[in-house]
């Protein structure tokens, strides 16, 4: 049996780690140059910073993993650096590229664990040079020991605003100012995260408390816009009592929780259902990780983003299905102890997203001459004056979500400001569909 | 029951451009499309505008839509971005170059004048590789957006008076003597004329009412690189049909080349990798400035094919009333609207100027009347 795993993060780790361990030798892709995740990102090879100044509280999750993935590494086909760039779930095969060099990768059964990115919101002045998102502003800071200005902003909700200012002050970088969109009253609804994880919930109050020391933070901030010429030199907002403010700042970062990246998951013909939870079509899969295509498994952000705790377990929990699935010996144990883990993580995760909800009302509010699409050149007002029925039709008529990216940073943007403008429920309007290449490739590349 | 003057299947180009003329001639016309309209491919397929290489049957046709093209604008409120941009047909072969010679004689006859020119003449004027031997200008052909134009006339017969349902599952087909009746989503419809407009689906309507024919299901394979500088302006073909390229206003070039992959009755697509490496290839040997573009993005959709390359196009001869155009063999987004217009005065005046006969829906039948081709 041939098996495949996508993606080299904790749920793509503890996945393989399991296989492994059942005698299976799967080949392993991971698009990065290294295994371990956003999460636990490692620098480059000649860079020396420690663990606990890399990763914080996080850093015993991070030695672990590459520990795991270190150990892993010697007994299989290892594939870092290599990008998946089309999945065919009839014939099985997977098609690659490394260093512009194709290949192509048979399977019988095959985990995706292909994790998350940032969940923006296009913001007036959102492509002007200087403005890049919370997760690459700390991967800037993990991989590379670089901020991202001199004058940060930071801009959004959820964790990663509060983690990734925090990073940049204890790294003696220059605290960025904080705008974060949620009001405070919002975020009581995260208190049941104290029942259902209080761990995280208390490390969460921490981090709040810490980052006090360091920077303000402005909450139930709405942005205007983000404003220089030719580069980033300020940021328009509005605080709470809806007075405007204008702060000078060199750079700018956001983001607003993470979405899943399930380009594979859609070329792997998977079905989506909407999550009202985070506001998206998601692939749908049993509490095992099986998808309805037999042989497919989705673990970990790439699926539904729920943290790399959780992505841990759903990787090993996918790779258990997978055993089962073949008829090989597996841990039913494991597998049950694991199912309970993510029920009760799941309330947590719900507490989370209600306390740091996507902005859908300023997704939806974005005005008409604001660039949604920076691919293809759209505005939020070309949306608008399609009367697309649905986000697909949109993209047919406007050319939303038809480039480089696909969709992938517009794509929750788009529906949000089309299910305004046809006064529908955004589940209603669908998603947008990817096709291959789900990242670009080379002509020459054949 | 909902009752019409005209019930049309399928909302691709033909049957939106035919629902417009037809309510603009005061007809009450009801449209279904099973998915959304220009879903395939009217929607899907390079978005070739030209005149240049149509056999002596489609000529008529191409030149009348190329008129209408023209006024695009007037007709539905938008030119669905059609840009008058030429088309360039390359010869790498002996062969290919014998067919630009033979369609410039074929095309004398109907006023059109193509620029034929040289190897060292055509790759002086455009950006070519070496192997591209000669090459043949239509000044007057060009390019569209084939997602705008269904939509357009769409929207332009539904202001007029259409109604135009999309997602119908339509089911019970037949006539019963005197109107042609069925169900869409369950519900009765009924229309003494029917209008057979659904692509490669079509076969199978004109095999209900007894009149079979060999058409089979193709799906353009398409792609588009990144958005480059500005390096090339008509719309290219080669003379074999191996590839089709062009490089829109945004700067991305839009080429295609061989088939994708169907299933699910061919409902269902996804583009093929095989076929898009051999496009790709093709592609840099005739344009080697292209070799380092990223491919941004695939896609495909279904067609009908016929064995001859030619549309089925006119009258049932086993149904009064009942008229077929499908077919198009993967050339058919062009005609779109002249088809529309043919249909339209076929319903209402019972004759059109197009000879229809090379289109006869029997000329595959060995009992039939009509010619044997292909």
């Amino acid at each position: 049996m041939r098996v495949a795993v996508v993606g080299a993060g904790p749920a793509g780790i503890r996945a393989v780690e399991t296989l492994v361990a059942a005698g299976l030798r799967p080949a392993w892709i991971e698009e990065s140059p290294d295994g371990g995740g956003r999460i636990a990102q490692r620098p480059p090879g000649a860079f020396r910073r420690d663990a606990r100044a890399l990763y914080g509280a996080d850093a015993p999750r991070a030695r672990a993993l590459h520990a795991t993935l270190d150990g892993l590494k010697p007994q299989l086909d290892w594939r870092p650096g290599t990008l998946v760039w089309n999945l065919d779930p009839r014939t099985r095969r997977l098609e690659l590229i490394q260093a512009g060099r194709r290949g192509t990768l048979d399977y019988d059964r095959i985990i995706l664990a292909t994790g998350a990115m940032d969940r923006v919101v296009p913001l007036p002045g959102w492509t002007l040079p200087g403005v890049t998102t919370l997760g690459g502003a700390q991967v800037a800071l993990k991989a590379q020991g670089v901020a991202v200005g001199a004058r940060p902003v930071f801009i959004g909700t959820g964790p990663l605003l509060w983690l990734t200012a925090l990073q940049y002050a204890r790294a003696g970088a220059p605290p960025p100012l904080i705008l974060d969109t949620t009001p405070l009253l919002t975020k009581r609804a995260g208190l049941p995260m104290l029942l259902h994880d209080p761990a995280l919930a208390l490390r969460g109050l921490g981090l709040r408390l810490a980052l006090l020391r360091h920077a303000p933070i402005h909450e139930d901030v709405t942005p205007i816009a983000i404003e220089g010429a030719g580069h980033v030199q300020a940021i328009r907002w509005r605080d709470a009592a809806w007075r405007e403010h204008v702060t000078a700042c060199d750079a700018v970062a956001m983001g607003w929780g993470l979405k899943p990246e399930t380009q594979l998951a859609d070329l792997a013909e998977i079905p989506f259902a909407f999550d009202p939870i985070q506001r998206a079509h998601l692939p749908v899969r049993d509490a095992a990780g099986r998808s309805p295509v037999p042989g497919h498994y989705l673990a970990g952000d790439g699926a539904r983003v729920a943290g790399a705790k959780v992505a841990e377990w759903t990787g090993a929990r996918a790779a258990l299905a997978l055993l089962e699935d073949a008829g090989l010996p597996f841990d039913a144990g494991q597998a049950g102890w694991l199912e309970a883990r993510l029920q009760g993580q799941a309330r947590a995760r719900a507490a989370l997203e209600r306390a740091f909800p996507y902005p859908a009302r300023l997704a939806a509010r974005l005005p008409d001459d604001t660039m949604l699409c920076r691919c293809e050149g759209v505005t939020a007002g070309q949306v608008r004056a399609s009367a697309a029925p649905d986000l697909n039709r949109a993209k047919a008529l406007t050319r939303l979500g038809m480039g480089r990216c696909q969709g992938r940073v517009c794509g929750l943007a788009g529906a949000e400001i089309l299910a305004a403008q046809l006064g529908v429920p955004v589940a209603r309007v669908g998603r947008l569909r990817g096709q291959m290449p789900v990242k670009p490739i080379p002509m020459d590349a054949l | 029951m909902r009752a019409a003057d005209v019930l049309i299947l399928g909302g691709g180009g033909a049957g939106t451009a035919a629902a417009l003329f037809l309510a603009r001639a005061g007809q009450r016309v009801i449209l279904l499309e099973r998915g959304l309209i220009g879903g395939q491919a009217s929607g899907v397929n390079h978005g070739g505008v030209r005149q240049q290489g149509r056999t002596a049957a489609e000529l008529p046709l191409a030149m009348r839509a190329r008129a209408l093209w023209g006024q695009m604008r007037a007709l539905v409120g938008t030119d669905a971005e059609f840009d008058p941009c030429g088309h360039l047909r390359l010869a790498r072969t002996p062969d290919g170059e014998a067919k630009l010679v033979a369609w410039a004689a074929l095309a004398a006859g109907y006023g059109l004048k193509p620029r034929l020119m040289g190897g060292n003449a055509i790759r002086s004027a455009y950006p070519l590789g070496e192997s591209v031997i000669a090459g043949s200008l239509l000044a007057e052909d060009g390019t569209a957006n084939p997602r705008l134009l269904a939509p357009a006339f769409a929207a332009a017969a539904r202001a007029a008076g259409a109604a135009l349902l999309e997602d119908q599952s339509v089911a019970e087909l037949h006539h019963d003597g005197a109107r042609f009746r069925l169900r869409a989503n369950g519900a009765p419809f009924a229309a003494p004329i029917l209008l057979n407009t659904a692509g490669f689906w079509g076969g199978r309507i004109a095999e209900s009412f007894g009149e079979p024919v060999p058409v089979v299901a193709i799906q353009p394979n398409m792609q588009v690189t990144e958005p480059l500088p500005h390096m090339l302006g008509p719309n290219l073909g080669v003379a074999d049909g191996t590839l089709y390229l062009r490089q829109i206003a945004r700067g991305n070039v839009i080429f295609g080349g061989g088939r994708g992959i169907a299933w699910a009755d061919a409902t269902r697509t996804r583009p093929a990798v095989a076929a898009g490496d051999a496009t790709r290839a093709l592609v840099m040997e005739l344009l080697p400035w292209l070799r380092g573009a990223m491919i941004i993005r695939n896609w495909t959709g279904t067609d009908g094919e016929m064995p001859d390359g030619q549309p089925v196009l006119g009258p049932s001869l086993t149904r009064p009333g009942l008229f077929h155009a499908f077919g198009f063999s993967g050339h058919g987004f062009a005609l779109g609207p002249a088809v529309g217009q043919v249909l339209a005065e076929l319903v209402v005046q019972g004759r059109t100027d197009v000879d229809l006969a090379p289109f006869a829906i029997n000329r595959f039948n060995q009992d039939g009347n009509g010619a044997i081709s292909g």
